[in-house]
């Protein structure tokens, strides 16, 4: 059974229809990298998957290891294993980061009726995965992405999803705002989360990022579709030719 | 006027009740007749309706109707659930003073080995022995609800700190009620804080198993000498069909500081007003507040910061998290008389409104009177944001635990000013039970 599958996905924002009878199979142990330029429906679909107000569905089905995931709740959706890393995560004064941490994981792990993390394990594992990310401990105790620079926000996503190991990865934009240096320490992040009961969608406007973390599939989307399909070697043609091509195809 | 209103509402008048009540209210003589003016004061004014402009949003004529009659004086039954209601506000290392249905119980208290500098008396006995000081009985009130307060009063706490006491334990006075039956208690407490003394008053307001539509008429005067230090923690959980209307009128000397953080989330119907004066130069005062409100709960939180003398600092931050059809209400008043030059005052208010038929209601006022000052306020009202609360659920979060993060996070700037810890988990244990309640 594929880990996620959406079949012909029509969904709309106030009276504009975004994506237009969108298909994508992604299964365990796969990393697909969506491409497409501004305004191509990419976040939209991230959105969509995650279960984000606001997106009217009109047609189409996702399933989530054959459950319907539209008709589950947003947490609900993140108990499964759907994990969005956030273009632009926010920022929420007064929780501390370990405080949401702590509390996002239990809440997900009662949903699956385990138990919770005692605090000491809990720590442990925070630290261990906090210093391979490179984030110092100092972040963990600010409020949730309160005064991060753009890249360690993007680490505290990545974080997260080296916590809570989900089996689906979403992540949007991962690589905007991010200076090489960054980038690479994020994307080794996402490379040690790969394995074979894991898949990853890779949502990127650049190419770049795909030198870092290597597509088995690469999509192209354009004006709410799935345009083209290919393996990693789609992605470079694509660097030396543009989107222009696939906007006239669509 | 107000004599023939209640008459015609509910067949009978406080007069009438004060009478019957008569015997039990402890003194004679002057104190006798201090209170038979009180209660003449209070007659011609009547309860305080929207008309009267400070009460313009907690109109007591509609809300409460009425004054109950006056609570028994509480048995050994009432003890007994008193004891059980007390464990939910047990506080490490504390000094406990219980009034019990508006008497001091000393079965419930712990007036043992007193630290040095540390009196501790009951208004009971002061008035049995005929004082009648001016803390006992403000001459010239028109606020009705004090002067009901002093007609009435049963009980209370007369606490002094000598000059230079630092009184380490905090004093706890939890209020409790305890009967089923429909009844009002009146308490009045006095806390003298000699010069460059230091103290912690904790005051817990919670009712017992199936204590009901019960008033609660409280109020406290404090003075704080120069240099000298008071810290303040106010919990409100009555019950949720109470009514607790309570004043505070506080005055502090030179360089004195005054750090108190209050807390709503319990009674049906409540009103804090207090009234805090700058007598000396060089003092500061921090008022942390806030309402955690849901069902048809009514919570009035006004203040009246007097900054009569130069070179003060006052600073107000106030929270309101509102729920059904739930009603804040904020009055902030900060006075700067003409000779406060050098006045440093600043009150921010935020109100977050949880449902559509949520209220709340804030009123600042500055009058400011004086050329040389910094004075400030600020106020917001909105909901939860939309995108905070989608990404915590994405996180795992269903939506209510999502809302209670984001409602702790709200109100923590406020709690997070209490400087005693014990207290501060205090204060927490008290939002969590709220929200725990929530649902």
């Amino acid at each position: 059974m594929a880990l996620l599958e959406v079949k012909n996905l029509q969904v709309r924002v106030e009276d504009r229809e975004i994506l237009h009878s969108l298909s994508l199979t992604v299964n365990k142990g796969e990393v697909h990298a969506i491409m497409g330029p501004n305004g191509s429906g990419k976040s939209t679909l991230s959105h969509v998957i995650a279960g984000k107000p606001g997106y009217e569905v009109t047609a189409g089905e996702i399933l989530f290891e054959g459950e319907d995931l539209l008709a589950m709740s947003p947490d609900e959706r993140a108990a499964k294993g759907v994990f969005l890393a956030f273009q632009y995560p926010v920022e929420i004064p007064g929780v501390a980061t370990m405080t949401f941490l702590r509390t996002a994981l239990n809440a997900q792990r009662k949903a699956r009726g385990q138990s919770e993390f005692s605090t000491p394990d809990f720590l442990k594992k925070v630290r261990e995965v906090a210093a391979r990310l490179n984030i110092p401990q100092e972040m963990l105790r600010r409020g949730v992405n309160v005064g991060f620079s753009g890249g360690e926000k993007k680490r505290n996503e990545i974080l997260q999803m080296a916590l809570f190991e989900p089996s689906l990865c979403i992540l949007d934009e991962m690589d905007s705002g991010l200076d090489i240096d960054a980038l690479r320490v994020a994307a080794d992040g996402v490379n040690a989360l790969r394995s074979p009961e894991r898949g990853m969608v890779v949502i990127t406007h650049y190419q770049r990022l795909l030198n870092y973390v290597v597509p088995d599939f690469v999509h192209v989307m354009s004006r709410g579709r799935v345009v083209k399909s290919g393996d990693k070697e789609l992605a470079l043609q694509l660097e030396a030719s543009g989107y222009a091509q696939f906007e006239d195809a669509a | 006027m107000n004599v023939v209103l209640a008459k015609a509402e509910t067949g009978r008048t406080l007069g009438d009740a004060f009478a019957v009540a008569r015997d039990r209210l402890p003194g004679g003589g002057k104190v006798a007749e201090l209170r038979r003016q009180a209660l003449e004061r209070y007659e011609r004014l009547g309860l305080p309706n929207r008309r009267i402009e400070d009460w313009k949003y907690t109109d007591l004529r509609s809300l409460m109707r009425e004054v109950l009659p006056l609570a028994p004086e509480p048995d050994t039954a009432a003890l007994t659930r008193a004891a059980a209601a007390l464990k939910l506000h047990a506080i490490e290392g504390v000094r406990r003073l219980v009034l019990l249905d508006g008497v001091f119980a000393p079965d419930l208290s712990d007036t043992a080995n007193l630290e040095k500098g540390l009196r501790i008396r009951t208004l009971r006995e002061a008035l049995e022995a005929g004082e009648t000081g001016e803390q006992l009985f403000a001459p010239e009130n028109s606020d009705a609800m004090l002067a009901l307060n002093g007609a009435m009063m049963t009980d209370g706490l007369l606490i002094e700190v000598a000059n230079g006491a630092a009184i380490a334990q905090p004093l706890h006075i939890v209020h409790i009620a305890s009967g089923p039956q429909p009844a009002a208690i009146f308490t009045r407490s006095l806390l003298n804080i000699g010069n460059s003394a230091t103290a912690t008053l904790v005051e817990s307001y919670i009712a017992g198993e199936g204590a009901k539509a019960y008033q609660v008429h409280d109020s406290l005067v404090v003075s704080i000498g120069d240099g000298a230090r008071l810290d303040h923690v106010r919990l409100n959980e009555d019950g949720r069909e109470a009514f607790n209307i309570s004043s505070a009128s506080l005055t502090l000397g030179a360089n004195a500081h005054y750090n108190t953080f209050g807390m709503t989330s319990g009674a049906n119907v409540s009103r804090y007003q207090a009234m805090i004066a700058f007598a000396g130069e060089g003092s500061r005062v921090e008022t942390n507040g806030v309402n955690l409100l849901n069902g048809r709960q009514h919570a009035d939180s006004t203040l009246f910061l007097d900054h009569a003398v130069p070179n003060c600092e006052s600073r107000e931050i106030f929270r309101a998290v509102v729920d059904d059809r739930g009603h804040s209400v904020f009055q902030g008043r900060i006075m700067v008389r003409p000779n406060a030059q050098k006045t440093d005052a600043k009150m921010m208010t935020r109100a977050l409104l949880l449902s559509d038929e949520a209220e709340a209601d804030n009123k600042p006022e500055l009058e400011i009177f004086a050329d040389d000052v910094t004075c400030g306020h600020g106020a917001t009202t909105g909901a939860l944001d939309e995108s905070l609360l989608f990404y915590l659920r994405a996180r795992g979060l269903s939506e209510k635990e999502a809302q209670a993060l984001l409602i702790q996070a709200f109100v923590g700037e406020a709690i997070e000013s209490i400087a005693n810890n014990a207290l501060r988990e205090l204060a927490i244990a008290a939002a969590e039970r709220w929200l725990q309640a929530r649902g």
